[in-house]
């Protein structure tokens, strides 16, 4: 195979219009072939930038370079050691603002493709029954996981390997938090990557009660005083989603994306014959900029709506992983840029029929450099649309906050940690969007992999 | 997966299960609620708590058969198992938490319909345990459709009222209160109502009238009960509440009830063709 060292080896996708109709996944991924011309593009930095780059720290230049040889379960290894769900990170991280945003190779050309790679290798593993290394002896100790997504399984995944014993608590019925509730199976397949993953976790020893909401069920002073837990690891995830307050937003047919997402994903809405219905839209327009309002613009898409993604600054604050937006725009979804909402419009039965909204321009950077939009006076337009997804993220979910006490929250609510992951309680550490508020999955597994760090230190002091 | 320890139909569509939960039963407070599953296909159904049994482990529900989920769900008898089973969700009655000799200054009423009887009786039962024993009107269409008779009048003051006077008095539970209070004496300054919101619509108008405060709980749509959705968004004064999160139980002179209303028919059409289908198959 013929590689162009200035570019990345194309991958393989569903066709856009195809896909457009479909909740298949869109990225087909590198075979064996592919995957090993690729990794040649790989310069096996000595000061790898890429690993910089990486919240989780894998060593990428170092299963790249077992796979240029084809050994690709030595490749596995290699990740495993940093990772618990690499095929799932393959799939979701933004690699363009991480380890591909620092590759050398992209100085000059394209970064070397190590989502897909790493997809590949995961994939390939899992296809191949290899598993990861299995816990070491069992050093006695207990530790409880609050919450069984990206965060919460990546602290009990290390915590196991290191001989912990570690139960999870799960609010909702399924294992996986935001990779089953939230992220569509066009982007991340629930039965063939995301249930594997959390088998390969189960392996390590990992025990997942699901149904248990930790600071309603049963306090964080319960599960060290009375269940023998020698500390606990909240990673409970996001939390309350946003609406924007203006008038109109209660009328019928306006969701949250994560309400959307869920009766989707989690529910199986999207499927024939769920028993858990979802809006059958003509015209929606998802309210965000972000992955999620990407999720829920592509999914109501395949379900049959014309899609308007409304967002008040520009394409390139659009926050985003780059290929959701490429994606969602060759599937044909409308991007309405610089556009703000001002109010819901609804029918004389209280039914959305339209969205007003107001031109916006750039003005000034704003604290977090972003460039901040304003509006444009007199440029006021309405959208004709049945539905309205608000995706403007999430603010802290109080369960926890509320019933533990001595524990610090934060002005915006969320729950204050050390870079180590230690609250301001004694055993207790947090990470994920509890902590940061919504962010990505990789930051959150990093955030799980430090606390276990910590907690290991911590207890073998 | 949650053992089902008895099952008993109280009227031709209304049927009582008691569940063994250990992770509920061990912090559940009456006014709060669980989210049910029947199968691993099922929707997540909120369900507000009638009993509870902390020796014994278990969670009472009562359950009406009204749409597709509940008709499933129907279907399972005792010794057999639901898929899920979580819970506590939501705040405890105010009643239940506020300092009890404050709660015993109250001059209390509870008015409950049709199937709001079952979380009323959670409520009118763990005051009579401390104590206190208030008046409860319970109202329902017709004498075949009571349910809780006996359980009720063993712990609070009962006043049955049936709509066509086939038990009890005659008229609804507005009718009922308006009597009470203007021609028979009575003097109440808390109110809680539990029951159709129709119901609750009015009868909250009455009490506005007569001075009573007065809560509610509500049951808007939710899918997963815990914050996440925002699906069960209710307006209380100026602000927009989340049942699950902020309720289930509000101040009832605050509450829009046309938007309530309109909000929990978002999916009659889906909730219809799931039912016909669900009958087709009994």
């Amino acid at each position: 195979m013929e590689v162009d060292m200035m570019k990345k080896v194309p991958v393989r996708e569903q066709d856009p219009a195809k896909r457009a109709r479909n909740f298949e996944e869109v990225c087909e991924g590198y075979n064996m072939e592919e995957a090993m011309a690729e990794s040649t593009r790989c310069l096996n930095c000595k000061k790898p930038m890429c690993v910089e780059g990486c919240p989780v720290s894998i060593n990428i230049p170092g299963f790249i370079q077992e796979l240029k040889e084809g050994k690709v379960e030595d490749a596995y290894q290699v990740i495993s050691l940093s990772s618990a769900l690499p095929a799932v990170c393959g799939r979701v991280c933004p690699q363009e603002k991480q380890c591909e945003g620092k590759c050398v190779r992209g100085i000059k050309g394209e970064a070397v493709s190590i989502g897909k790679l790493e997809r590949f290798v995961a994939d390939w593993a899992r296809e191949n029954g290899i598993k990861p290394t299995p816990a070491k002896e069992k050093n006695g100790k207990k530790v409880a996981v609050i919450g069984a997504g990206p965060s919460g399984l990546t602290c009990a995944g290390d915590l196991a390997k290191a001989g912990y014993e570690v139960t999870i608590y799960e609010a909702l019925h399924k294992a996986g938090g935001v990779l089953v509730y939230g992220i569509p199976e066009f982007r991340l397949p629930k039965e063939k990557v995301v249930e594997k993953e959390i088998e390969n976790i189960k392996s390590l020893g990992v025990k997942i009660e699901t149904d248990v909401i930790v600071g309603k069920s049963i306090t964080i002073d319960e599960l060290l005083n009375e269940e023998g837990f020698d500390a606990v690891y909240i990673g409970s995830g996001a939390g309350l989603p946003r609406f924007m307050g203006i008038p109109g937003e209660n009328a019928n047919g306006v969701f949250s994306a994560n309400e959307y997402l869920t009766r989707s994903n989690l529910m199986k809405a999207y499927e024939e014959g769920s028993k858990t219905p979802i809006m059958k839209s003509k015209k929606v327009a998802v309210v965000g900029g972000g992955n999620v309002a990407m999720d829920a613009a592509r999914t109501a898409l395949r379900l049959g709506a014309e899609v308007h993604i409304v967002y008040r600054r520009g394409e390139s604050e659009l926050p985003a992983r780059a290929e959701e937006v490429h994606h969602a725009k060759e599937e044909g979804i409308i991007f309405d840029l610089l556009t703000n909402p001002v109010e819901i419009i609804a029918d004389e039965k209280g039914w959305v029929s339209g969205i007003k909204c107001i031109r916006m321009e750039l003005g000034e950077p704003d604290a977090s450099g972003r460039r901040s939009p304003v509006e444009v006076a007199g440029s006021e337009f309405t959208i004709d649309v049945d539905t309205v997804i608000m995706a403007l993220g999430t603010s802290p979910n109080p369960l926890i906050s509320s019933t533990t006490e001595g524990l610090e929250v934060d002005r915006r609510k969320c729950i204050v940690a050390d870079d180590n992951g230690k609250t301001s309680r004694d055993l207790v550490y947090a990470g994920g969007d509890a902590v940061t508020g919504a962010a990505t999955v990789i930051l959150a597994m990093g955030a799980g992999k430090t606390a276990a760090k910590a907690i290991d230190e911590f207890l073998n002091k | 997966m949650f053992k089902i320890i008895e099952k008993e139909w109280l009227n031709a569509n209304t049927f009582r299960m008691v569940v063994d939960a250990p992770m509920v039963s061990r912090s559940c407070m009456p006014g709060q609620f669980v989210i049910v599953r029947t199968d691993e296909e099922g929707e997540r159904i909120p369900l507000t708590i009638c009993d509870y049994d902390r020796d014994a482990h278990t969670v009472t529900i009562v359950v009406q058969t009204i749409g597709a989920g509940t008709i499933e769900m129907s279907k399972k008898e005792a010794g057999e198992y639901l898929a899920d089973f979580v819970g506590p969700l939501g705040n405890p009655s105010d009643l239940c938490t506020d300092p009890i000799e404050e709660v015993r200054k109250k001059k209390i009423v509870f008015v409950a319909g049709g199937l709001g009887t079952a979380p009323v009786y959670c409520q009118v039962k763990w005051l009579h345990e401390h104590g206190i024993t208030a008046d409860v009107i319970v109202g329902a269409r017709s004498k075949d459709i009571l349910i809780l008779e006996d359980e009720m009048k063993a712990v609070g003051n009962l006043y049955i009222t049936t709509d066509d006077g086939s038990y009890g008095r005659t008229g609804n539970v507005t009718v009922c209160m308006e009597d009470l209070v203007t021609k028979e004496g009575k003097e109440y300054d808390h109110c809680v109502c539990i029951g159709p919101m129709i119901m609750m619509k009015f009868l909250s108008l009455l009490t506005k009238k007569l001075n009573i405060h007065t809560v509610v709980s509500m049951n808007p749509i939710m899918v997963d009960g815990t914050g996440m959705c925002g699906a069960c968004r209710v307006k209380v004064g100026n602000d927009t509440k989340f049942a699950c999160v902020h309720g289930p139980e509000f101040d009832a002179e605050k509450i829009d009830w046309d938007e309530a209303m309109r909000r929990s028919a978002m999916y009659k059409p889906e909730e219809a063709a799931a039912l016909e289908k669900a009958k087709e198959g009994v």
